[in-house]
């Protein structure tokens, strides 16, 4: 293989997480960079939600999506970092050593190019209908609250009349204020779970302001409609999650949105052989956000599912300086023992998965969600065995949000065992 | 005044507008819903059936085999999405292995090639996630996996390009007979259609259209069965098609792959009072995925994309109902399984018999058969390149999930029955057949369909009329 | 009394606000619910964020949003008066398109650039 591949970065996608990525590998000394995004423009998921509250973190202030997106282009712009638009990335392969990249675009063709290392910031996707198998009939009118999101704010088209959500997600809710704003009725969001999915800030001024009902433990049974949508049957579901006989109430509705979870979208990261972890739906990474691969990094919602736009951007700068390294030879990895990083009891996952123990400098950032929702206070374990090397309290435990520990150099320092495990104190 | 008219474009209807194509013939091809393929023939299990299962003496064992071998060329004639996976019959007792031996045998005297009796282990070796309690199985080389609706299509499309007429959106209300002509009513303003010969092929609705020309014969029974699509990401699940032993209890499920490489497994059956339910039900998918586990343990259906149901006309003789009824009236009526396989035979014996009964055949003189569809999935790695540099608008993805490029969509448009909604673009180009169902593309392919056609894109459609998918305009 | 939801933390106290007591909060588990009580109750407002018609842009609406908050019971209203407004690319982010909505100092300011 030629020993000077044409990039010495190559980003998939350019939604905020590959836009992070390529700005901080470019802050840290890379000058050859592609980005490389699917669609006309950049910015991603960002540029349809219009809604405000991102950027509290990064900018200190609370910007709509569409202004966090034109910032962080505007960080690209400025860098003059090369990007390709409308180009789908078809395959990625890892030559030992370099990476080939396939792309395709209708202007430039169906080509390769090749690159000493990758970021992988695809993105998710939304679970649909059929992931959650919903019985009845399949009429026009369902639709993933994304899809409808992009309808209203990007396309200028109302896609429903009478509405009923299914799901309490951030992004249902937030189309419940959306499409009531633009005239329709939201009749209820409905949520199969005890407790809602979505930020308790979205459930007050998407749902309480416009005087929604949320019907917590419920879930729609049966779709109705030939052609488009007629009505739902929503029950209440017992502790198995399964309806309960006898509570049916049937709403009239032309529409059901849907906002039942993200599934991180990994196409590509698996057909180069990627492992992939299953709790995450992401693949496994190191503290360096390196996957199985060496010099393929991944980060924002391809690797795990975020809940602020924020997390992901400071995720895919420390991916983006990440593979700055690694191209520049600082860190040379490879050989160090590694201590696997567990998921104990209560825990939902972990990340990274993997450690490298070598001459920590730095501390490690933790990410994790708890499995079940607590609102009394308690504490994450970590364990080097029995042992417990850091004890972190806790008001409130929710797996709706996103949570951290960080592990100073002298505790890592110190571990002893062959693996670390992070649990929900019991 | 056509000199046939042919009642339901689905699979049969179709095969056999197709076959007379051939012949100098004034054909109609009458459908009440916006395409064909709406019926049983797009939901259902894609198989192209090896033939050890129908009894010898019945049409459907006579006409298997022929129609599968028939089903293989049509395939590759016409470019349809196919593939020749094989089958296995599962048998997980003593007593179900000898109905093992019962179809092996039944197999051989309809004809079928390549039968074999395996043992659990051989299987096993076949497919690696088998269950370990299997005991012995039937391997069938001969049956395979088909894109139902292509197959349907590809059909009508060359019917419809050598001078059959296709007549969408138009329900027949009545049937007459005037002198030596059958006049039919479709509810619309014209004064009926006149034919000199009838074909009903109106699948799970032909024991009405039947009843309207001839004393009752027949009952439809319609009988639902349920799915799931599972996606790809499950691994290598299954590569043959996998049946249960039929046994007093029932036929159990069949698990399979499809030819996206996704898989199917299904269907239950349950006899139901509304022809036109295709609704699902918690518990008939349970009782799939608890039976389909049986065969594969491992099989986990959290990897659904899609659930469906298709009502097949099955009928009270459980066979298939073929006959001159009334003069001038062919019934290819209560086709079921293994109706989509039998369908080329089908419309060979109907062709026979249209003869006999006095239709006159005679070749005509230009006749243009083949279909050649670009899939972008399909053209070589080598030759992507100059093929997109040639044809800009096969660079450009649209459906991700299932790597569908805009040029595809552009094509499907221009070809003999242009998709009328969104999911006849799915049925035809594939999109919104993966994982996302839609989610990303289904925006884009309705904006590329209006430009095409210049619609306004608050007309284009979901599936049938009145599925209208957007409700207005914001800000007007 | 007025019962609210507060929404400084994902805890999601429920408040219970008196308004003939001079708004004084109880449910709050800290100090921070005191404060959101009072103004939610006092004068509920909120940033406004939509579209407008755009005539010759890459898309045919622009995202917008009202530069501070506006009393929640205008919303509605406000909205009647995006309906009514279109632009012409290209715009740019920060633009005001609309100036004092219904007749207060709040602007209407563009969330996007927008060219031809």
């Amino acid at each position: 293989m030629a020993m000077n591949p044409d990039y010495e970065l190559v980003v998939i996608g350019g939604g905020p997480a590959g836009l992070g990525a390529a700005a901080a590998a470019y802050d840290a000394g890379l000058r050859r960079i592609l980005l490389v995004e699917r669609d006309l423009e950049a910015g991603g998921i960002l540029n349809q939600c219009i809604h405000n509250g991102f950027g509290l973190h990064i900018f200190k202030e609370e910007l709509t999506g569409p202004e966090y997106a034109g910032r962080i282009i505007d960080e690209i712009r400025e860098r003059g970092i090369a990007c390709l638009f409308d180009t789908m990335v078809l395959s990625l392969e890892d030559l030992g050593g370099v990476k080939r990249i396939g792309l395709m675009s209708m202007t430039e063709g169906y080509r390769h190019v090749t690159a000493a290392t990758v970021v992988l910031a695809m993105g998710c996707r939304e679970r649909t209908r059929g992931a959650i198998q919903t019985p009845g009939t399949r009429p026009s009118g369902i639709l993933t609250a994304g899809t409808a999101q992009r309808y209203v704010n990007m396309e200028g088209y109302q896609v429903g009349r009478r509405v009923i959500i299914l799901g309490s997600g951030d992004i249902g809710l937030i189309m419940a204020r959306r499409m009531t704003l633009e005239g329709a009725r939201v009749l209820a969001c409905v949520e199969i779970m005890p407790y809602p999915g979505g930020l308790s800030r979205n459930i007050v001024q998407c749902l309480e302001d416009f005087g929604i009902p949320l019907l917590l433990s419920h879930t729609i049974s049966r779709i109705e409609g030939r052609r488009r949508v007629e009505a739902v049957t929503v029950q209440k579901v017992g502790e198995d999650r399964r309806p309960i006989p006898g509570t049916e109430e049937v709403f009239e509705v032309d529409t059901v949105l849907l906002s039942v979870g993200l599934i991180p979208e990994n196409e590509l990261s698996r057909a180069a052989g990627i492992k992939m972890d299953p709790l995450t739906g992401g693949p496994y990474v190191f503290e360096n956000l390196e996957t199985s691969i060496p010099g393929i990094f991944a980060c924002g919602n391809v690797l795990h599912v975020h809940d602020l736009v924020d997390h992901v951007t400071k995720e895919s700068r420390r991916a983006g300086k990440a593979a700055a390294e690694r191209v520049l030879g600082e860190k040379a990895g490879g050989d160090a023992p590694v201590i696997p990083l567990l998921p104990g009891p209560g825990m939902g996952y972990v990340l990274p998965q993997k450690i490298r123990k070598e001459d920590f400098e730095d501390s490690i950032r933790v990410f994790f969600r708890v499995r079940e929702p607590r609102m009394t206070p308690g504490r994450i374990l970590v364990r080097d065995g029995e042992k417990v090397i850091l004890s972190a309290r806790r008001p409130y435990m929710l797996p709706g949000e996103m949570d951290y520990v960080d592990l100073k150099p002298e505790i890592l320092s110190a571990v002893t065992g062959d693996h670390l495990t992070l649990a929900v104190e019991s | 005044m056509y000199d046939l008219a042919i009642i339901g474009a689905g699979v049969i209807g179709s095969a056999l507008a197709y076959t007379l194509s051939a012949y100098d013939l004034r054909i109609l091809l009458i459908e009440k819903e916006n395409d064909v393929a709406m019926g049983a023939s797009r939901a259902n299990t894609a198989l192209i059936h090896a033939g050890f299962d129908p009894l010898s003496e019945s049409l459907m064992g006579q006409l298997n085999v022929e129609g599968m071998r028939r089903c293989y060329e049509l395939c590759r004639e016409l470019d349809v999405e196919h593939r020749n996976t094989g089958a296995m019959v599962l048998a997980f007792s003593k007593e179900e292995e000898e109905t093992l031996e019962v179809l092996f045998q039944r197999g051989l005297a309809n004809g079928c090639r390549g039968l074999e009796i395996i043992s659990g282990q051989a299987a096993r070796e076949k497919e690696p996630h088998l269950s370990g309690e299997v005991f012995a199985a039937l391997w069938a080389p001969e049956a395979g996996v088909i894109n139902p609706w292509e197959f349907t299509l590809a059909m009508a499309e060359v019917a419809v390009r050598n001078g059959a007429e296709l007549r969408l959106n138009t329900e027949v209300t009545g049937l007459a007979r005037e002198g030596t002509v059958w006049r039919i009513e479709t509810g619309g303003e014209d004064r009926g259609i006149r034919a000199r010969f009838l074909v009903n092929a109106a699948g799970v609705e032909s024991d009405r259209i039947h009843n309207m020309a001839a004393p009752p014969a027949f009952q439809i029974l319609p009988t639902r069965g349920q799915y799931y699509l599972l996606d790809r990401t499950v691994g290598p699940l299954v590569h043959s098609i996998l049946f249960n032993t039929p046994t007093r209890a029932g036929k159990g499920v069949t698990v399979s792959p499809t030819i996206h490489d996704n898989f199917l497994i299904g269907p239950d059956s349950e006899i139901i009072c509304d022809r036109t339910d295709t609704g699902v039900t918690r518990s008939a998918l349970d009782e799939i995925a608890r039976l389909a586990r049986r065969i594969i343990p491992s099989l986990d259906v959290r990897a659904s994309i899609r659930n469906f149901a298709g009502v097949r006309a099955n009928s009270c003789h459980n066979d298939f109902f073929i006959d001159m009824a009334a003069e001038g009236f062919l019934d290819l009526a209560a086709i079921k399984s293994p109706g989509l396989t039998a369908a080329p035979a089908i419309a060979r014996l109907a062709r026979d018999l249209l003869e006999e009964a006095g239709l006159s055949m005679t070749k005509k003189e230009k006749w243009t058969g083949g279909r050649k569809v670009v899939r972008f999935k399909e053209i070589p790695e080598a030759e992507r390149e100059t093929f997109i540099r040639d044809h800009p608008l096969y660079g450009r993805v649209i459906c991700r999930c299932e790597a569908i490029t805009e040029g595809e969509i552009v094509a499907a448009m221009q070809r003999e029955i242009p998709p009328v909604s969104v999911d006849r673009m799915k049925r035809r180009a594939g999109t919104g057949m993966g994982r996302c169902q839609g989610g990303f593309c289904g925006p884009r392919v309705l904006e590329i369909m209006a430009r095409e056609t210049g619609r306004d894109p608050l007309e284009i459609e979901e599936d049938g009329r009145g599925s209208y998918i957007l409700t207005g305009r914001t800000k007007e | 009394m007025k019962e609210i939801t507060c929404i400084i933390c994902p805890q999601g106290c429920r408040l219970r606000v008196d308004e003939d007591r001079d708004f004084e909060v109880t449910g709050n588990r800290c100090i921070r619910g005191v404060s959101y009580g009072k103004s939610e109750v006092r004068n509920p407002v909120r940033i406004l964020t939509s579209t407008v018609r755009i005539k010759n842009g890459s898309h045919p609406r622009l995202p917008v949003k009202s530069d501070r908050p506006l009393p929640k019971e205008d919303l509605m209203e406000a909205m009647a008066v995006l309906d009514e407004v279109e632009l012409e690319a290209p715009v740019n982010r920060g633009d005001v398109i609309l100036e004092g909505i219904l007749g207060t100092s709040v602007n209407i300011v563009a969330t996007r650039d927008m060219a031809k």
